[in-house]
């Protein structure tokens, strides 16, 4: 086992260990904890995959924003302090249970038999510094899914307001 | 060329995405089921990337996929959590089965 | 001069060739990366001790008293005596706390301080790990903080602990953008997020190139690390201590060290990124000496804010972000873009301006910056002037001062 390969695991397990934490923790604010695991995790794998410019736009975005959004949200409902905590799931709980893990088995079945039978490009990305490389690629062949992502975050921005507005 | 196989990445995406729908469909809290949803983009999320690091390396595709979604979730979060405090104010409650204005 | 400029990393390359002799090199390496990490980690923790020093006497000072004199010379050893007393204290968890939440705050409050120092270049070639996104790194590690905030506020289960981590996580969340927008007007001048990139390009500093960018960052910078006047999150007097209130000992201490360590770190970072980092101004010192000098008096002036600012309300904080910091920050980084067009600094990584004409950018970058801020204040006038009369009615002295004058 490689070194690459010890990180990786580690950070799978960190990253399904936290997720499943995240799922059945009792108080909300613990669950969005661990929720902050998983996207380290990820971020981690993201390093791993030569994508150094992802890991820490994950980091920042997810963790940074996303992550503290929601736990600032939590503070504003009630039990904030997780103190009693009612029941976590809905009745359909066991339903969703066999669905998510049945879909689970399926995929991991299809991608074991799958095996390595992937057209895998033998190389290393040939370019080092991905922020650059990004940048202009937003600002030439990416230019409409750039200017479609800045019209959501707009829209999501006004939306946002005008829905927790004061009447 | 990475020591680590490619299935590696899809299968820990694939398990990732199942928990998140398994939050998704099953939890009591609406920022419960947010959660969920938040997880499930970022298996997607390694599924690109491991894609673009494997198959298509020559491209960028891959991580523009990837920053759009991230910027999609941001908006989301934003969206999902202003309803939510909306919710809560009308109805004093955040609670998905006790939103059920509509279902008569 | 130049063994001298050079004494640390002739150091580290000595420690090398000593240990190659014994090890292979990938562990030779590995030992290397980890002692300086612990290096830059003792260093951090031993300024943040003497920072602790250093705010007291120049505080005391600016109250005209004397501060701590009784513990060594001067009261030197202060600091130490302190750190014993949390030391040896004893560690309370009260009976609410979540347990594992409350343990785990006060060291994700340290880590992300000391990570972002792994990118700042202290001196010439002296820098941890010279990443080509250094800039996106410590922006990132820096929103890291909060959430230790967050929890610790959360899990002490007390109301102005959790009023403190929410007040954190809003001011942190809110402050986060004009700097990050300032920043991008930097890095639209240097077309690079490498933090030696930015030392190379400042022949002439840019505080002198973009004094407003330097003035929305400092203020940012003091919110983002709730420093006073922006101390709402532990404001004493509304707050008892805010998030901290129910930590003692060694934790507290923690809590207290990243919030030191985090302002050590920012004023590096803006040492780097306007103050020209490592270069020398006219006394040829060695580098880092010359950092070190400049991050001295970057803390000073934080120090100064401290003595001299009342602290912000909650409200009128966030009014100052969003209703100025953020346009007008936005509005210099569009002014940049159209600066940067017609006066390049750097064209394909090369640094384009030469000689006498570093005095012409400098003067118009300059000039931009300062019609940019009378601008700004024109607009803000009658909004400023409103606020002002409403806050005058506010005080009951200021009413019944209104009252008698409408009674002659």
């Amino acid at each position: 086992m490689t070194l690459e390969q010890g990180i990786f695991i580690l950070a799978s397990l960190l990253m399904l260990g936290s997720a499943l934490a995240m799922v059945t923790a009792r108080s909300m604010f613990v669950a969005a904890l661990w929720m902050i695991g998983t996207f380290a995790g990820v971020a981690v794998l993201f390093i791993l995959l030569n994508a150094g410019f992802l890991g820490i736009v994950q980091i920042l975005i997810y963790i940074g924003a996303i992550a503290v959004l929601i736990l600032f949200a939590i503070m504003l409902t009630p039990d904030v302090m997780g103190l009693k905590p009612g029941p976590r799931y809905t009745g359909q709980w066991p339903l969703a249970a066999v669905m998510a893990s049945t879909l689970a088995a399926v995929i991991v079945l299809l991608l074991v038999r799958a095996g390595n039978d992937w057209h895998i490009a033998d190389a290393a990305p040939n370019v080092t510094d991905f922020a650059v490389q990004l940048g202009e690629a937003f600002m030439t062949t990416y230019l409409l899914p750039f200017e479609v992502a800045s019209g959501v975050l707009l829209v999501a921005l006004i939306g946002a307001l005008v829905i927790v507005r004061d009447e | 060329m990475s020591s680590i196989p490619l299935n590696w990445y899809l299968i820990v995406a694939a398990l990732l995405f199942c928990i998140g729908l398994f939050g998704a469909l099953s939890r009591r809290s609406a920022i419960g089921i947010l959660m969920g949803i938040e997880l499930m983009l970022n298996a997607v999320n390694i599924n690109l990337v491991a894609f673009w690091r494997y198959v298509e390396v020559d491209g960028l595709a891959g991580q523009m996929f990837a920053i759009v979604v991230i910027t999609v979730a941001a908006a989301e979060a934003a969206v999902a959590l202003a309803l939510v405090r909306a919710l809560y104010r009308s109805r004093d409650t955040v609670t998905v089965e006790e939103i059920d204005l509509l279902k008569w | 001069m130049q063994q001298l400029d050079r004494l640390f990393i002739l150091i580290g390359d000595w420690f090398h060739s000593l240990l190659a002799q014994w090890l292979p090199e990938p562990v030779v390496s590995a030992i290397g990366m980890l002692l300086s990490a612990l290096i830059i980690m003792t260093i951090a923790a031993v300024t943040m001790l003497y920072m602790t020093y250093l705010e007291r006497k120049v505080v005391a000072r600016i109250q005209d008293r004397i501060g701590p004199n009784r513990v060594g010379p001067f009261g030197l050893l202060q600091p130490l005596a302190d750190g014993i007393k949390m030391f040896t204290k004893e560690m309370i968890v009260p009976t609410q706390a979540h347990k594992v939440v409350y343990n785990i705050a006060p060291v994700l409050a340290v880590t992300p301080a000391m990570m972002a120092f792994a990118v700042i270049p202290f001196g010439r070639d002296m820098v941890a790990s010279d990443l080509d996104i250094g800039l996106l790194y410590l922006i990132a590690v820096s929103s890291v903080t909060e959430i230790a905030i967050v929890m610790g506020g959360w899990a002490s289960r007390n109301k102005y602990s959790l009023l403190g981590g929410m007040r954190a996580a809003a001011q942190m969340l809110s402050y986060e953008i004009p700097m990050v927008l300032v920043l991008l007007s930097l890095v639209l001048m240097v077309g690079s997020l490498r933090l030696s990139d930015f030392v190379d390009v400042q022949t002439v500093p840019f505080i002198l190139l973009q004094p407003f960018a330097f003035i929305v960052f400092l203020i940012s910078a003091a919110a983002e690390v709730a420093r006073s006047p922006f101390d709402i999150p532990e404001a004493e007097s509304e707050l008892i201590a805010g998030y901290h209130t129910e930590y003692g000992g060694m934790r507290f201490a923690l809590f207290q060290m990243a919030e030191f360590v985090a302002a050590l770190g920012m004023a590096c970072i803006m040492v780097t990124l306007f103050l020209g980092g490592w270069r020398s101004w006219i006394i040829p010192l060695p580098s880092w000496l010359w950092f070190v000098i400049k991050t001295f008096i970057l803390i000073n002036v934080w120090f100064w804010f401290r003595g001299t600012f009342p602290r912000l309300r909650i409200d009128q904080l966030q009014a100052l972000a969003w209703k100025f910091l953020v346009p007008a920050s936005l509005l210099h980084a569009i002014m940049t873009a159209v600066l940067v067009t017609f006066f390049p600094l750097v064209k394909d990584g090369q640094l384009v301006v030469q000689g006498a004409e570093w005095l012409t950018t400098t003067v118009v970058y300059f000039v931009a910056n300062v019609v940019l801020l009378f601008v700004l204040m024109l607009l803000y006038r009658p909004y400023v002037r409103r606020t002002v009369r409403q806050l005058r009615v506010a005080t009951p002295a200021a009413a019944a001062r209104q009252q008698e004058v409408q009674a002659a």
